[in-house]
């Protein structure tokens, strides 16, 4: 915009308040929802001729906790894979329609680029056999982002950002397995953290933990949902309302609902969230 | 007699039957161990380890060069063997799919159950021919094969035991296939695969058919590897066909020093792996 246009749009406001007012509740809706990160178009997948996802859509808000949940084998775990292409690992399986990461389409990423900016967390706490230092380091290494002084930086960084500095600072060149399940779970996180991903992708990051471990990540996730864009399947429900912002119900291969939080949980538009919400199957 | 007799009856003779021939198992074990101990000990000294064998009829000598000899054929199956059978079993692990796998596990079962003597032929038609003389590097070579099979299908399996969300961790950060495999699949199964190159080398190590026409005997130190070099159990073999009281004392004290290396290579490997998996349990 030129100066003088600026001022031309200054004075019709001056000249005008009440259809500028008008204009701007228009734009509210916009404005209120954070942008799109992750942006689904008619996700259909199939393991060989099997379908398992059906025309999933759905748009993921940026820097804000997203939840999928839904009974075993609705498919959430498969759309979870389909974000950063994990699915590929499977033979025989394939994913069409469109898929975007801002406004990129994630298929066309090259891999290390694509896993680089989408990480991921997997149900079971998964430390590779090395110190928990190097753990840490591996992402940074395998992309050369750090070393020296600036990866052990970078290593307690990311360890701070996962809560689990304090309790590991005198032992990074400990062998990872000799952690508990609960902080072999928040190193994984801090290992996907040192590589800086704008998305994190948690699959059931809690179902093998206890309670209290449970806790801590949950609360984790607050604390990094300001810097990444977060997508968690569960199948807890209770966790689902406590964490996430937005809230995405499958059934069966196909996105039943999909909406803030608080609007599924206390007033979803389809029968069958409310039937799985309110435990009457699943 | 009742029912209830009679059960008790079955159960307990039964019980001393199975017994008796797990006992008639290990027995030929506990012969052999005991009689090599008996014969074998008392003929070990100090020259026999480090003297070369004195002529034919004199009395004392050693076998030095037989120890290091096959040290030296082992190296040279081990430098032969191993990296062709690791590399081959993280192909089939990693990258074969499903067919080629099949064939090659097939083949190295195949090869595993050839005779020795056969390789020996082989490695005598392959190496000694070419070469135009025996050499320590055809006696490497014999054991080699006999190497590669065990050592392919032992890599594979283990690599096999690395859980899919071991290699999905390393994958979801970005790392590619070859380094996934380097940097977290195999350290997690190295001890394993380490055992099994032992036990491998453990079980070659006694071997004598391949070597009878590859390496041959040497009285002296072999110089080279294009030499023919001496091996203990080629000195046992053709030590215990002489007609010399000394040569068979010596063919006994052999026969113990290669039982007591390989039952060492053995146990210590075994308890390793043992607990390994223990405190993988454990993790």
């Amino acid at each position: 915009m030129t100066e003088a246009s600026v001022a031309r749009a200054k004075v019709t406001e001056n000249v005008n308040p009440e259809k500028s007012q008008q204009a701007a509740r228009e734009l509210e809706p916009e404005r209120a929802q954070p942008a799109v990160k992750i942006k689904a178009r008619n996700i259909d997948f199939f393991y060989g001729t099997k379908q398992v996802l059906y025309g999933i859509s759905a748009e993921i808000r940026e820097r804000k906790i997203t939840a999928l949940i839904g009974p075993s084998g609705c498919g959430k775990t498969t759309f979870l894979r389909t974000v950063n292409r994990m699915y590929e690992t499977v033979k025989n399986a394939r994913a069409e329609g469109e898929l975007l990461l801002d406004t990129e389409s994630v298929f066309d990423l090259a891999l290390p680029n694509l896993r680089r900016r989408v990480g991921m967390v997997f149900q079971k706490p998964n430390p590779f056999p090395k110190s928990i230092f190097e753990n840490v380091a591996y992402g940074p290494r395998v992309h050369g982002l750090a070393n020296g002084v600036r990866l052990v930086e970078l290593v307690e960084q990311s360890l701070r950002g996962a809560a689990l500095w304090d309790e590991v600072k005198d032992s990074l060149n400990k062998s990872a397995f000799s952690l508990s399940g609960g902080q072999q779970q928040r190193l994984s996180i801090a290992r996907a953290l040192a590589i800086d991903p704008e998305v994190l992708l948690l699959d059931e990051p809690c179902s093998a933990l206890d309670p209290i471990s449970t806790a801590k990540i949950e609360e984790l996730l607050f604390t990094i949902e300001g810097r990444c864009t977060l997508v968690i399947v569960t199948h807890n429900m209770a966790q689902a309302a406590r964490v996430a912002d937005y809230t995405g119900f499958f059934l069966m291969g196909k996105l039943v609902e999909f909406n803030d939080t608080k609007t599924i949980f206390t007033n979803p538009a389809k029968k069958e969230t409310e039937d799985y919400i309110t435990g009457r199957f699943g | 007699m009742n029912r209830l007799t009679w059960r008790r009856t079955v159960n307990a003779v039964m019980s001393v039957v199975t017994a008796l021939c797990a006992l008639a198992a290990v027995t030929p074990l506990l012969f052999v161990l005991g009689f090599l101990t008996v014969k074998g000990a008392s003929s070990i000294n100090w020259a026999f380890l480090t003297q070369l064998p004195k002529p034919t009829g004199e009395v004392g000598g050693g076998m030095a060069n037989a120890i290091a000899g096959s040290g030296q054929l082992l190296l040279l199956a081990a430098l032969f063997g191993v990296p062709l059978g690791v590399l081959g079993g993280i192909y089939l692990s990693e990258f074969g799919g499903w067919a080629v796998p099949l064939l090659v596990r097939y083949a190295a079962d195949l090869l595993v159950s050839v005779p020795s003597i056969v390789i020996g032929i082989f490695a005598y038609a392959v190496v000694v021919v070419r070469m135009g003389h025996f050499s320590a590097l055809a006696g490497g070579f014999a054991l080699g094969v006999m190497l590669l099979p065990i050592v392919v299908t032992n890599t594979e399996q283990f690599l096999r035991t690395v859980p899919v969300w071991l290699r999905e961790g390393s994958l979801a950060l970005g790392a590619g296939q070859w380094k996934t495999i380097v940097s977290v699949v195999i350290p997690a199964c190295m001890q394993g695969i380490a055992t099994g190159i032992l036990l491998a080398l453990a079980r070659v190590a006694g071997e004598t058919a391949p070597l009878l026409f590859t390496a041959l005997n040497n009285s002296y130190w072999a110089r080279g590897w294009q030499q023919p070099v001496a091996s203990l159990p080629v000195m046992i073999y053709e030590y215990a066909l002489s007609p010399y009281e000394d040569y068979h004392r010596q063919a006994w004290a052999a026969a113990l020093i290669l039982l007591a290396l390989v039952l060492l290579v053995n146990v210590l490997s075994r308890l390793v792996l043992a607990r390994r998996m223990a405190s993988r349990r454990a993790a």
